[in-house]
């Protein structure tokens, strides 16, 4: 089956599925963020269903890859940072969770492929290393489990003791996916993962991450309308650090109910 | 004359000067090196390396203890500086404040710039005083005050050039931050925080001035750290300065003994740096 016809597919499926019939994995409610006095996210209040794709779109700025660090925390590394609001996963709120914990929890892959410097299987064992998630015998096992639900195991099998920088970037990008696939997070966060690829990688990218919601929530941030429209089941649009719209990606592309969302959909702007 | 020609004179002089000036900063090291092995090279025998100093007088022996002496207050001293140096560098480039690391790197730069007889008679209050006698130990704890400031800056910047994606992606994996440090950032510098060590250690095997009223000098064999030993750069300049000649023959391998040592320090941690580059 090809990436099209699966998308065509997956497309007839959305319509049919209620969104309310899917348990909520995060609930966000009135979440104002602020760098220093810098206001950047203002009010923003939406829920992400388990075992859904969730794309969240909007011109550079917008807020989106703010919004989307927020969710694991990662914006406070930035000193002075600060959020106001709650953020529910499993109805506990992560900003009075272990941020490393949360972290465990909610995987995050990056706009680069930022493999570390070191073999492949390294790079895929690091987060079980240093979360002691498993023994060194389970190690080759997990690390290939990871490698094959990041479907790079056929392509990496025989040289998983090279450097992983002799990668291709799209390789790389996927490494990186089985990199945080590894230590089992219920939440996958994409910041642009395939901004930097091109069209087969990225679609070898979209087709992983169909299979990966099988097994967990995804969050994906992207500038390409067609990639929220390919793959996510429910889109949202952000602007000027706003939540404009949320709703199923189907009824957003096909009639937004606000005004901005269709100047952006329909290449007005941005 | 017209213009363009003038211009041309003025690019070919200042070429010319430029060329010059060159010329003179590599002729110098060259320049030192051929003096050393001119005069030093004759004294260079299995004796210098195995025999100890003859007494004033006899010709022939060798510096075999300060050869020893010296490649014991340097380990010790790079025992004393390294991890110093290495955490108070990582402090500064990963967690200090913007204002406190600038009064650090500012108070770092200032002891990097201590006359090192100064060093050598803050040594002298702080361990030859208390212990109440020369020491290896005074001329380690000596050196070690050259070595640590190096040492810090070098791995402040180094570990300033290692990308910040390394250090998201550790954390984004539930690393607390010093986990990352100690398994993404400080790994990924590893090599070039090897060459700044090494550059470190070439530096102090070459300094006189802190040891002479800190290790003092020997004309015995001494391993005790608590105890006063020869060594090289002393040596060279006990030597040079008395009025015997075959001493004067022994300064000059001396000298030629310690520059190679330094030299060959240098090379291999140029040799390391360029091994892993950073994307």
């Amino acid at each position: 089956m090809t990436a099209a016809t699966k998308s065509q597919s997956s497309a007839v499926k959305r319509d049919t599925i209620e969104p309310a019939q899917t348990p909520r994995k995060l609930s966000v409610s009135h979440l104002n963020f602020f760098y220093g006095a810098h206001q950047t996210l203002f009010d923003i209040s939406l829920d992400i269903e388990a075992n859904r794709i969730t794309a969240l779109i909007g011109p550079s700025g917008c807020g989106k890859s703010t919004f989307l660090r927020v969710l694991n925390r990662m914006n406070e590394t930035v000193k002075g940072s600060r959020a106001e609001g709650s953020v529910l996963l499993d109805q506990e709120n992560i900003f009075d969770l272990n941020v490393t914990l949360l972290r465990r929890r909610v995987g995050m892959v990056f706009q680069k492929a930022n493999p570390f410097p070191k073999s492949i299987f390294n790079n895929v064992a690091y987060g079980l290393r240093i979360n002691g998630l498993c023994s060194r015998a389970e190690l080759p096992d997990a690390v290939e489990n990871s490698l094959r639900r990041a479907a790079l195991w056929d392509e990496v099998k025989d040289q998983l003791r090279k450097s992983a920088h002799a990668l291709s970037g799209g390789q790389q990008q996927r490494l990186c996916i089985a990199r945080a696939l590894a230590v089992n997070p219920e939440v996958l966060l994409l910041d642009e993962p395939s901004s930097a690829l091109d069209p087969i990688a990225t679609s070898k990218i979209e087709e992983l991450l169909f299979e990966l919601k099988k097994s967990c929530t995804i969050i994906i941030v992207t500038h390409n309308m067609q990639q929220a429209a390919r793959i996510s089941d429910r889109t949202g649009f952000f602007l000027l650090g706003h939540l404009v719209e949320i709703n199923d990606t189907a009824a957003m592309f096909r009639n937004p109910t606000r005004k901005e969302t269709e100047d952006y959909i329909t290449g007005r702007f941005g | 004359m017209n213009r363009l020609a003038r211009r041309e004179m003025m690019g070919a002089v200042m070429f010319g000067l430029t060329g010059l000036c060159t010329l003179v900063t590599i002729s110098s090291l060259f320049f030192v090196l051929g003096y050393l092995v001119w005069h030093g090279i004759g004294s260079i025998n299995l004796d210098f390396f195995t025999q100890l100093p003859k007494p004033p007088g006899e010709v022939g022996g060798g510096m075999a203890n300060a050869i020893a002496g010296s490649a014991e207050i340097i380990f010790l001293a790079t025992l004393i500086g390294l991890p110093v140096g290495l955490l108070a560098g990582v402090y500064l480039s990963e967690y200090g404040g913007q204002k406190f690391s600038f009064v650090v790197r500012y108070a770092t730069d200032l002891l990097n710039g201590v006359p090192s007889i100064v060093v050598g008679i803050f040594a002298y209050a702080l361990v030859v005083v208390s212990l109440g006698h020369f020491s290896i130990l005074a001329g380690a704890v000596a050196l070690s005050v050259i070595f640590i400031p190096i040492a810090v800056t070098t791995t402040e910047q180094f570990l300033r050039d290692v990308p910040d994606s390394f250090r998201e992606a550790a954390l984004a994996l539930g690393a607390p931050k010093w986990k990352a440090i100690a398994t993404t950032v400080v790994p990924a510098a590893f090599s070039a925080l090897a060459t700044g060590m090494l550059l470190a250690v070439a530096r102090i095997a070459g300094e006189t001035a802190p040891l002479l009223f800190t290790s003092f000098s020997n004309q015995f064999w001494n391993l005790s750290p608590n105890q006063p030993a020869a060594s090289l750069p002393v040596m060279i300049f006990t030597y040079a300065i008395s009025p015997y000649r075959d001493w004067h023959r022994q300064a000059w391998a001396a000298g030629l003994v310690l520059l190679a040592l330094v030299l060959f320090i240098n090379v291999s941690a140029r040799l390391l740096l360029p091994r892993r580059v950073f994307r």
